[in-house]
């Protein structure tokens, strides 16, 4: 079997299953001023593939997957399914969901049934097309169970039979193992993968929102990487490795390796592998990360094995950190000037291994010259609260500020980071009853 | 509901074949048609306004007349029912809607019980004229405003907070309209409506035994039922019939928890979800309802229904959606719609006020915001006592798991349980011992609804984890630091929300607790519960609406400016999760 062939038949490029044209989605803000979530994005999804989604939280995928899937209009361009727009939830198309969506007051074949219900299928068909589905997924015996008598793996296997049922020609998953444990992911993902490629299912196209890298490469035919604010396609990948594909094999982790180093471009915006840190803007979609986080990292990058230096698919594999939550952490070392990330590889700067050796104390003083130098939005707060009589100013004052450029949900998000390393570093202090941010006792 | 109890059974003549439950359940239901059946007629009765409708103390005559009482309990909570679904339905589902429906409903909450009763009565009298369905209906709808709004809320809330995944998968999965607000809202909303239903009917014996007896300008007409047979032993000054009373009021509000809660709760917890912990023991009345075969047949029909109706507003639907196509709305349209809104308001303030102005003059609108002072100071004084008596006996009782099992349903069959049955008896003790009314008939007032306070503090008490409490022991926090950093932070959330039902109850009692008879002995304390009930004995509209308005007023004022504080500190600060 040679490692480097099409895993599936040749597609046909002109009749795509799925298509997205110029899709562009802004989010009205309470003030009206749009927030461009996705934009102006082109994809096509052809027969015979599966397709994942990777970028950071922000980067708009579960949007794009929701437009895909006819749940929410796009602000501009158009989604076509076989040729047709998409104006709502189309008939072709099932979703499983990243939390399950099960009814909760439905048994297992209560929830399996109701698409069928709901598309008019007679009764005697709906149960033997339910019981069908049941078992292929492997949950016969658990028909009559409610969705709370089983287990989260269980339960998702309800969400895939719920979806198979209808017979979808599309398959749209959104992080749909991210809320299980690996072993019971894994499991699922294989039988998922085997359902597949033993084309035991009528679906011909899928489409994978992940955050799990690993998971991406095992299954999918192409991998996009998604950038933040706004989203867009930064690199597309096609994997061109046999099924089934083993994790521990050279190939698989060159894959990996590559997915990494995509990734990590992202941050020097123009495509320009970033040596330095570039300036943000007041409104950054600052990382949500700790500090104890960052500090128990940088006390593993500096000693041995790393001494200083490591390639991120290992570091997060030896750490046991996913995307998610490896991600944002390098985001905040590279903001802080802590560390230098790109091409897949980190490695730590002077002040991050000053860091890293300094006593409590030491520490928090890097810490805090640091993210006044490298963080504007901190910067801000603290010359604000410098210039006026009593240092103290209310926090919805830079919540305002915030929602100028992110969600509501965002900017407090954000705002709250922001208050959480102010506080560490000593740069400014937070009273949580009156909400109001002061310089007192400094 | 559309749904099954037990486990799916695979073919259909099997489950309709009669079994042994049936024997049980086959007497009861038709028992039940039987005596509706004669309830309906005797309500539907000939009646003239100026006949008196004789009640009889006989004790005999006690379960004729609590069936009366039960009936009228049962048409308010239907329609309470009905109207949340529609009213909760329509504002979830319209923005425009939404904004006048929902500012209305805070104020129809705010307003006192009895008033609508004062206020409609003439009214429905003249709807069905010759007939005593009239008088039914007034007293049957001011029980159902004592019922409805809270069950509307509940459900408007729980139909906005649809999680939004599951509301997604029933796009994703096709669902109509109609399926979706069956197969989802409905079934999401069903855990809270339920256990706001039990609270509602709770509140509801009050009323129902206060609207029984229904004056009409300074006529007062008694319809059968137990509130009638209380009126009338207390205009004969006879202190047994009231004993007989309150014991059959004890029978029919067990029987309702028995029949009609303890099944309906133990069923909604299947609707919880995640959260819900399973019931180890099935009431026994639920047992019987979901093994007997008569009750699928009936389920099989109401789904039959459902599906049919679907069904055909669907193809409505198809038709409509083939003649107009959706078209957004501008902004500016809305604005105007805000406006015009804003206008109607602002001319219906002002047409109450011309009306309230032709007969009352300014003077006594001054004396009637007075009155309304007199009754907050009273309401406060007697939460606050209430608070000291109950939140140590709760903390106690809640920090023994045994006893407070066995206090809960107690608990909640007291708040259930009219006080207004023991009037009388106050009454009695006052003139015995010569007391000072305007003092002693205050407690009235909290008599039924202090219960709250407790109720809620036990339930309090009991979720502090043993960690916390343990914790607490081991830093070796004692006596008043204890209460002060350990105990009352932790109820106060729970205690906030029995205040609020506890004062919201007592503000609407006052117009029954500040005046007080006994034969023909009556009894005041200076207030606006007292206003109002003296006007509405004579049927002084622009008084009654005066005093109403202003005890509305108050009551905002409090929710506002108080309760709401309390509430968002408590939500926001002491949350144990």
């Amino acid at each position: 079997m040679s490692v480097i062939t099409e895993a599936r038949p040749a597609v046909t490029l002109d009749a795509p299953l799925l298509r997205a044209i110029g899709v562009s989605k802004t989010y009205r803000t309470p003030d009206h001023i749009g927030r461009l979530v996705l934009d102006r994005l082109d994809f096509s999804l052809r027969d015979g593939e599966i397709v994942a989604i990777l970028g950071r939280s922000g980067s708009g995928k579960s949007t794009f997957l929701r437009l895909l899937a006819g749940l929410q209009p796009p602000s501009e361009g158009r989604i076509e399914y076989r040729g047709e727009v998409v104006t709502g939830p189309v008939r072709g198309v099932a979703m499983v969901f990243q939390s399950f969506a099960l009814f909760p007051w439905l048994t297992v074949l209560g929830n399996v049934e109701l698409g069928l219900e709901a598309l008019g299928v007679p009764a005697a068909e709906r149960r033997r097309r339910a019981v069908e589905a049941i078992d292929l997924i492997g949950l016969d015996g658990f028909e009559s169970a409610y969705p709370k008598e089983l287990s989260g793996g269980m339960r998702q296997r309800v969400g895939f039979a719920r979806a198979l049922v209808v017979n979808p020609d599309v398959l749209l998953l959104d992080e749909p193992f991210s809320q299980l444990d690996v072993l019971t992911a894994e499991t699922l993902r294989n039988d998922l993968h085997d359902l597949w490629i033993e084309k035991r299912i009528p679906t011909k196209g899928i489409v994978m929102v992940s955050h799990n890298i690993e998971e991406a490469v095992e299954m999918a035919d192409r991998i996009l990487i998604f950038s933040s604010d706004p989203g867009r396609i930064s690199a597309e990948l096609s994997v061109r490795l046999a099924r089934p594909r083993e994790p521990d094999t050279p190939p698989f982790r060159q894959v990996v390796d590559q997915v990494y180093t995509l990734l990590t471009t992202v941050p020097g915006r123009d495509g320009r592998r970033g040596a330095k840190a570039e300036p943000i803007g007041l409104g950054h979609r600052l990382p949500e990360a700790s500090v104890q986080q960052i500090s128990g990292l940088l006390e593993r990058l500096v000693d041995e094995p790393y001494f200083g230096r490591a390639d991120l698919p290992h570091l997060a594999d030896e750490e046991h950190l996913d995307m998610d939550e490896l991600f944002p952490l390098l985001e905040l070392l590279h903001l802080l000037g802590f560390a230098h990330v790109s091409g897949g590889d980190i490695e730590l700067t002077p002040t991050g291994r000053s860091y890293a050796e300094a006593d409590m104390e030491g520490r928090k003083r890097i810490f805090a010259d640091a993210v006044l130098k490298h963080v504007p939005l901190a910067a801000h707060i603290r010359r604000v609260l410098d210039e006026r009589p009593g240092h103290r100013a209310p926090a919805a004052r830079f919540l305002r500020e915030l929602e100028d450029h992110l969600s509501e949900e965002e900017a407090r998000r954000v705002l709250d980071t922001v208050i959480n390393w102010g506080r560490h570093a000593e740069i400014f202090a937070y009273d949580d009853d009156e909400e109001v941010l002061n310089l007192e006792d400094f | 509901m559309e749904q099954r109890w037990g486990l799916p059974l695979i073919a259909w003549p099997d489950r309709l074949r009669p079994n042994l439950w049936d024997l049980v359940a086959l007497p009861m239901v038709f028992g039940a048609l039987a005596l509706l059946a004669w309830g309906g007629m005797a309500m539907g009765a000939n009646y003239r306004v100026g006949e008196t409708l004789t009640i009889s103390l006989d004790p005999w005559h006690l379960p004729e007349y609590a069936l009366r009482t039960v009936l009228r309990m049962a048409a308010a909570l239907i329609a309470s029912l009905v109207f949340s679904l529609v009213y909760a339905a329509v504002a979830a589902k319209s923005r425009a809607a939404e904004k006048i429906m929902i500012p209305l409903l805070d104020i129809l909450q705010s307003v006192p019980i009895l008033g609508f009763l004062s206020i409609t009565v003439t009214g429905f009298i003249a709807l069905f004229p010759g007939r005593l369905l009239g008088v039914e209906c007034a007293a049957i709808f001011a029980i159902f405003t004592s019922q409805a709004w809270n069950m509307t809320f509940s459900l408007y809330q729980s139909l906005r907070t649809v999680p939004i995944e599951l509301s997604e998968a029933a796009r994703m999965y096709h669902l109509s309209a109609w399926q979706r607000f069956w197969r989802l809202e409905v079934p999401h909303a069903i855990p809270q409506l339920v256990w706001n239903m039990m609270m509602s009917v709770s509140g509801g014996w009050f009323f129902v035994v206060a609207s029984e007896a229904i004056t009409v300008s300074g006529q007062t007409i008694l319809l059968p039922g137990i509130g009638s047979y209380i009126a009338t032993a207390i205009t004969e000054r006879e202190l047994g019939p009231i004993g007989y009373a309150v014991l059959v009021m004890l029978v029919v509000i067990l029987l309702y928890d028995q029949l009609l809660f303890r099944p309906l709760l133990a069923w909604s917890a299947k609707f919880r979800g995640e959260q819900g912990d399973e019931d180890v023991v099935r009431p026994w009345f639920l047992l019987v309802l979901q093994r007997a075969q008569f009750f699928d047949l009936v389920h099989s029909g109401v789904l039959a229904l459902n599906r049919g109706t679907d069904a055909v507003l669907a193809v409505m639907a198809r038709q409509r959606a083939a003649r107009r196509q959706p078209a957004a709305r501008p902004a500016r349209l809305e604005r105007l719609y805000d406006l015009a809104l804003l206008a109607a308001a602002a001319a219906a303030l002002v047409w109450i006020v011309a009306f309230v102005r032709e007969t009352v003059p300014s003077g006594e609108i001054g004396w009637v915001a007075l009155l309304g002072l007199f009754t907050a100071i009273r309401v406060v004084v007697l939460i606050a006592l209430a608070s000291l008596i109950w939140v140590p006996i709760g903390v106690w009782i809640g920090l023994r798991p045994r006893i407070a099992d066995r206090a809960q349903p107690i608990v909640q069959f007291l708040a259930a349980f009219p006080a207004n049955l023991f009037f009388p008896v106050a009454v009695v003790l006052i003139l015995r011992f010569r007391l000072d009314p305007e003092i002693w008939l205050s407690p009235l007032m909290i008599l039924g609804t202090q219960w709250y306070i407790l109720f809620n503090v036990i339930a309090g008490t009991t979720v502090l984890s043993a960690e916390l409490r343990f914790a607490a022991v081991n830093l070796g926090v004692r006596r008043a630091l204890w209460w002060r950093r350990v105990m009352l932070p932790a109820i106060f959330p729970a205690y906030i929300t029995g205040a609020v039902t506890a004062a919201g109850g007592a503000w609407n009692a006052s117009i029954v607790s500040e005046v007080v008879q006994w034969g023909d002995t009556t009894l005041k304390a200076t207030g606006i519960g007292a206003y109002i009930a003296q006007y509405t004995a004579v049927g002084d509209a622009a008084r009654i609406a005066l005093g109403i308005g202003v005890l509305c007023l108050y009551v905002l004022a409090f929710n506002r400016l108080l309760w709401r504080r309390l509430y968002d500190l408590a939500a926001e600060r002491l949350r144990l999760d």
